[in-house]
């Protein structure tokens, strides 16, 4: 599914990945774990590239357009799958077919009632519910998602996870809570200044281990 | 829906709704008979432009420069003083009022008193100026920081404070705008030509009247090089240099006799019925009246027709334009292009451009409308387009209309109707000059009434203009307000 060989990122003369060596077999659910800066967003993108058409993109910037609706944002997701005219007419007035897709999705998502309000008048986590809404929307099969859920509390966090998960067979999330890695997702990849320093399926793996990423030098 | 977009969507609604009606209203037909054989031979004229068939050519160049360094000197140091009282009411409502009034009908006022001189070139462009740069000047002051100013000693003279904790917070501003006037006051100079005054304009109509293109197509480029390279040779070290040379040159002077003054302030402006000894209220009324029905209405319901359908075309066309330049679209090649055609549509003046598409179409509404969406279009373009680059997509967003459509455009859309409500005023303003050119609007019976030297009617006339156009700023400051929106850009005034 993806591979890097020796894969190394400079920009602006700052190493920010390192000699990446890495395999993701179909069906595995992977999270990235690490230290703000240590190269998880970018290691991310580098996977975006080697399969944009398959993967379900789920960033922390850029991710939503603020003045639009919960539903214009999370049709977004599905504006490669129709000629521009016809997207440009949902954005005008949205279509019943599309509504009931939309609405069906945003229900699960507990966010059906704010389908109507734009994205700048939500609450943080009920963005990031929309973020992710866009993401599987867009019904592709590898999901890769940058801090999908930090803005939930721990139990929605990991019930919306969960549910990320099950729509995808493979994943790859970074992800800041440790416990909820280690519940969701069946390998753990840590990354410390632009290496991989963990590389290991979660039932090998202990809490305490994961703690040594975030200790101070 | 409950989203910031819709209630955007909804005020757009009503300004197209508005400038639709104002299109149907709107008089736009061709009364040219052969509108395609004219622009023929005009585009026949720039292509074999004649650059030695007006030996008076330096001699405008130089009236122009003149006019404007001058203008912009004095009105930027009147200005200045008055922004230091622009907490007065009285202050802030009279710069509104010199403002509003457009150079070229300062030009025609000054004109009645101090004939075809410097000194009006010099007047017309100082005095609006003088209320443009209290007004930026004012507010420039009045949203600085004033933390350093009160942690001065308790005890700082007033004086003392202001130079040291007040002006060089906002200097390196006043000088940003600065330049950007001076570009303004060139183009306003040009056109002063129009009523008469030696600069280029002059020579400009002169030439097109007359059919010669070439010579007025190389008038143009001329023109155009000079505003192009203004920032090359008129370096703010150089300005009392330049300033020095001008004064040398044309200082600014005019033959005017105490007694044509005071006939001016005695007589001429003053109503015609209150001239004879005996007088009455009614006869006055019924004057005003007259004036109302026959030049007041008319004119400020054109001006208004025509402002509006400008508006919508502008609009319209920054929205289409604005992608050229974007780096949001396109590439390198296809974004040069869109800059070189915006800075071309930029810089040359909306008067100018709806006095070509007048001789080529006939003095309906249409070439104004042209014009003004051409010009200010490309203004509003340029803005949105350069707002855009700030944008941070996410990597995987759509491309092509998809791109505009649901990335670029919601996003961008509060700061384009900021820009489009910011310049709406000066769509109104220039509207209003459109009329010497024979369009009927406000400006067509002021021309009217100051050719006929009928003084009095005028300044009543100029009076509406002002109105008009202090109401116009107030509802689209409201609507700025009411949804919230600030552009943050202050070189565009």
């Amino acid at each position: 599914m993806f591979e890097l060989h020796q894969h190394s990122i400079r920009r602006q003369g700052v190493t920010i990945l390192h000699e990446i060596e890495l395999r993701i077999e179909q069906g595995e659910k992977v999270a990235l774990l690490g230290p703000s800066g240590a190269g998880k967003s970018t290691l991310l993108e580098a996977l975006r590239q080697q399969q944009p058409l398959r993967s379900a993109w789920c960033p922390q910037q850029g991710a939503l357009v603020p003045m639009l609706s919960v539903f214009h944002n999370i049709y977004m997701g599905a504006l490669d799958r129709h000629s521009a005219l016809y997207n440009l007419a949902n954005l005008i007035r949205p279509m019943a077919t599309q509504w009931q897709q939309v609405e069906q999705l945003a229900a699960e998502l507990a966010i059906a009632e704010k389908l109507r309000t734009s994205v700048d008048r939500l609450s943080g986590g009920q963005a990031q519910r929309t973020a992710l809404g866009r993401a599987l929307f867009s019904q592709r099969d590898v999901l890769l998602a940058d801090e999908p859920v930090s803005s939930l509390d721990e139990s929605q966090g990991e019930a919306l996870l969960r549910f990320a998960l099950s729509r995808h067979h493979t994943a790859v999330s970074a992800l800041h809570d440790r416990e909820l890695a280690l519940h969701c997702c069946d390998r753990i990849i840590g990354l410390r200044d632009g290496r991989i320093v963990i590389d290991a399926a979660s039932q090998n793996l202990r809490i305490q281990d994961l703690n040594e990423l975030y200790r101070r030098r | 829906m409950n989203t910031t977009a819709s209630r955007l969507r909804h005020t757009t609604l009503i300004l197209a709704v508005l400038g639709l009606l104002a299109l149907l209203l709107a008089d736009i037909s061709i009364t040219t008979r052969d509108p395609g054989i004219e622009l023929a031979h005009i585009g026949n004229g720039f292509l074999t432009p004649d650059f030695f068939s007006t030996e008076k050519l330096w001699q405008a160049l130089g009236y122009t420069l003149a006019f404007a360094l001058q203008g912009v000197a004095v009105g930027s140091a009147g200005g200045f003083l008055l922004a230091l009282l622009w907490r007065w009411r009285a202050v802030r409502a009279a710069s509104a009022i010199v403002r509003a009034i457009h150079e070229l009908f300062w030009g025609l006022l000054f004109l009645q008193v101090f004939g075809l001189s410097t000194l009006t070139g010099l007047l017309a462009i100082a005095v609006p100026y003088c209320g443009i740069f209290a007004k930026v000047f004012g507010e420039f002051l009045e949203e600085s920081d004033r933390a350093p100013a009160r942690a001065l000693p308790t005890g700082s003279d007033a004086f003392s404070s202001f130079w040291f904790a007040r002006l060089p917070l906002v200097w390196q501003h006043m000088k940003t705008y600065g330049a950007y006037r001076v570009e303004c006051a060139v183009r306003s100079s040009a056109i002063l030509g129009f009523i008469g005054l030696p600069t280029i304009g002059f020579h400009l109509e002169t030439a097109f009247r007359q059919g010669e293109y070439s010579t007025g197509a190389a008038l143009l480029y001329i023109f155009l090089v000079v505003i192009l390279s203004l920032r090359l040779w008129l370096r703010p070290v150089l300005l009392p240099l330049w300033l020095f040379a001008t004064l040398l040159w044309a200082p600014p002077q005019a033959s005017v006799t105490s007694g044509r003054l005071i006939r001016f302030l005695s007589e001429d402006i003053v109503p015609a019925p209150l001239r004879q000894s005996q007088w009455q209220w009614s006869e006055l009324a019924d004057w005003l009246l007259k004036l109302l029905q026959e030049q007041i209405l008319p004119g400020v319901g054109q001006t208004l027709v025509l402002g509006m359908a400008a508006l919508l075309a502008t609009g319209i066309l920054a929205l289409m334009l604005f992608p050229l330049i974007s780096s949001q679209f396109g590439h390198r090649l296809s974004r040069g292009a869109g800059h070189s055609l915006l800075v071309l549509l930029r810089t040359l003046p909306e008067f100018l451009l709806a006095f070509v598409f007048v001789l080529v179409l006939g003095p309906s509404m249409l070439p104004g409308i042209l014009a003004l969406a051409l010009h200010t279009g490309a203004i509003v373009a340029h803005l949105c387009g350069r707002f855009t680059d700030t944008l941070n997509l996410r990597v995987d967003a759509a491309n092509g209309l998809n791109r505009y459509a649901f990335e670029v455009l919601p996003r961008i859309y509060p700061n384009f109707l900021a820009f489009l409500l910011y310049r709406w005023e000066i769509i109104m303003r220039e509207t209003a000059i459109l009329g010497v050119l024979g369009i009927t609007t406000l400006g067509f019976y002021i021309d009217s009434a100051f050719s006929e030297l009928r003084t009095d009617r005028a300044l009543v006339l100029i009076g509406a203009g002002v109105m008009l156009n202090i109401a116009v700023d107030a509802i689209s400051r409201g609507l700025r307000q009411r949804l919230r929106l600030r552009h943050g850009l202050t070189d565009q005034n």
